[in-house]
């Protein structure tokens, strides 16, 4: 009585290969990345070492550590996240909870999609024309985290405002109709809810920052610089700078070092994110509902 | 009494020596861009008593409600004209204070709306945004949190866990609470757009009672679509037909012999 026709049978075939088919193209997505890691971990691993992290580098970057570009890095990185966040978040919060749909905000939509779009060393030459040199910051630390802010900040108003509106419509309907004003709405109800999807997006602004290395390689970043920066009008090493040019300037680099460097780069990533991450689970934590 | 912040006014309350009702529209039509929602409505709901709206969906009954908060005009693109007045006053005076107004006008949502909170915050929302002070009263925070849920009939059910999440009560408690809510800040009117229409017959039941012991101190407004909710739970019912009011009279009156053709056919069922 229950059993299978040709069709069934036929049906269930497609739905096993289906099946399998997925998963293949799901696998497959890991094999890069394991790829990468093997190659980076295989090749770096001999020149890895405390020194490598700490020293400076040494005969003509042929040896001794990444430390000035390490720092540099981070500094470029935090400089932009705080030009970078607050702006962005705020726009954002604009567009999402303020702005009624006028020509002037479709205007801005509309130019902040366009903006994520524009190539990287086409922001590097504006961030030398407006940062460098009309700004008059110089070649320096904030020029170049002006201009990585500048690259980052449609990515942090777009995922903003994804998040706050998926703040249902119902909970400002609700603070509203008690007398809320908009900002009490937001802030009491619509960020606290939003604010994982918005570390969410900066996460993805810091992966993005401290791979770069077009927009701050005329802004900001330097060749060869062996101490640490002591303002934001210095300039600064960078590790992703700093892996180009290894890989394609300097003559006589050992084989492992370039690997050693990308590696750190990958793991100065994971760490950033791994912070953020951190600090989510702690607002989800303290979030009392 | 009046909406502006600051000025006490002499307005007809005082002077003409009467009552007037809790909420009075005069010709009000309101537009969405181009389509027009609510077409000349001239309806008095009078104090301390339950008022139904029935009539079709997308009959402008919602819209009607949310003027009198004048929470439709945060949709973008909404013109109103005609004249809107709250406990005597001209809601659309250009001196009105919108926080004011809407601490006297309650409004309760089809589907139960508690904020992402826990239910004691849920209660004291309003009272937390009216106050400046954030220290101190906490036994009159207490005090306001045990009233409003006591009105409600809900403190013996949740008074061992105000600090739980408010979303994870059921359905009827969450439109109980969502009604709490409103008190503290110590409403004049309840606004309650079909507050039944998500809940079992249990929990329309026990809402139901629950308007009925709120009548009195609180004049409500309520829309339904349940026709025998309608006729026991309201003392006066308006019926709405594409954004006109077809018919306002006594409950019994419309239910027993309805004036108009069309508000006989809707309460018979034969649409809607
Ligand atoms: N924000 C809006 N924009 C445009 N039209 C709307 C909007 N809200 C409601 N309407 C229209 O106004 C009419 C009345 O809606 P509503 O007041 O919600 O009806 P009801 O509550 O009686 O079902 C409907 O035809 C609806 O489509
Ligand atoms: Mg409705």
């Amino acid at each position: 009585m229950f059993q299978a026709t040709a069709l069934n049978r036929r049906n269930a075939r497609i739905e096993t290969g289906m099946r399998v088919a997925y998963l293949g193209m799901t696998l497959m997505l890991i094999v890069p990345v394991l790829l990468v890691l093997g190659v980076l971990i295989d090749k770096g691993a001999p020149a890895l070492s405390w020194e490598f992290l700490t020293e400076v580098p040494l005969k003509g970057m042929t040896e001794g550590g990444i430390f000035p570009a390490l720092m540099g890095t981070v500094a470029l990185v935090l400089v932009a996240l705080l030009a970078s966040v607050p702006v962005g978040v705020a726009a954002a919060i604009y567009l999402s909870e303020y702005a009624p749909n006028t020509w002037l905000t479709r205007l801005v939509n509309l130019a902040i999609i366009n903006l994520a779009g524009v190539p990287s060393i086409v922001h590097a030459l504006f961030g030398v024309g407006a940062f460098v040199m009309f700004f008059g910051f110089g070649t320096s630390i904030l020029a170049a985290s002006l201009t990585l802010a500048v690259m980052t900040l449609p990515v942090v108003i777009v995922s903003t405002r994804e998040s706050l509106r998926a703040v249902p419509q119902e909970f400002r309907e609700a603070c509203w109709t008690l007398g809320a004003t908009r900002w009490q709405t937001i802030w009491r109800i619509v960020l606290p809810n939003a604010i994982s999807g918005i570390l969410t997006g900066v996460i993805l602004e810091v992966s993005r920052t401290v791979g770069e290395t077009a927009p701050i390689m005329f802004t900001g970043a330097a060749f060869f610089l062996p101490f640490l920066p002591q303002s934001v009008f210095d300039q600064t090493m960078a590790m992703s700078l700093h892996l180009f040019v290894i890989s394609t300037q300097v003559p006589d680099v050992p084989e492992a070092l370039p690997y050693a460097v990308a590696l750190a780069l990958i793991a100065v990533v994971l760490v950033m994110n791994a912070a953020s991450i951190a600090f989510r689970v702690v607002l989800r934590r303290r979030k009392k509902w | 009494m009046t909406f502006g912040t600051s000025r006490r006014s002499t307005t007809c309350e005082g002077v003409l020596g009467e009552t007037p009702p809790a909420i009075r529209t005069v010709g009000l039509n309101l537009w969405y861009g181009d389509f027009q929602a609510l077409k000349d409505v001239e309806i008095e709901v009078p104090r301390g008593s339950i008022t139904g709206m029935i009539g079709p969906s997308g009959c402008g009954k919602s819209t009607l409600l949310r003027c009198v908060t004048r929470i439709v005009e945060r949709v973008g693109g909404v013109r109103t004209t005609g004249g809107l007045q709250v406990l005597g006053h001209d809601i659309y005076a250009p001196d009105v204070e919108l926080v004011q107004l809407r601490k006297r006008v309650g409004m309760v949502f089809q589907r139960p709306n508690p904020l992402p909170l826990s239910i004691r915050n849920n209660v004291l929302f309003g009272h937390a945004i009216h106050t400046t002070s954030v220290r101190g009263a906490k036994a009159e925070r207490q005090q306001l949190l045990e009233s409003a849920l006591r009105e409600v009939m809900l403190w013996d059910k949740v008074k061992d866990r105000l600090d739980a999440r408010a979303i994870d009560l059921s359905l009827e408690e969450q439109q109980k609470l969502c009604i709490a809510r409103l008190l503290p800040v110590k409403p004049s009117i309840l606004l309650m757009d079909e507050p039944c229409s998500a809940l079992d017959p249990d929990g329309t039941a026990a809402i139901e009672q629950l308007i009925w012991s709120l009548r009195g101190e609180y004049t409500i407004l309520i829309v339904t679509h349940n026709m025998a909710q309608a006729r026991r739970a309201t003392e006066q019912c308006a019926f709405m037909l594409g954004g006109t009011v077809v018919e306002y009279s006594k409950t019994e009156t419309m239910f027993a012999s309805p004036a108009a053709k069309r508000t006989a056919d809707y309460i018979e069922g034969r649409y809607g």
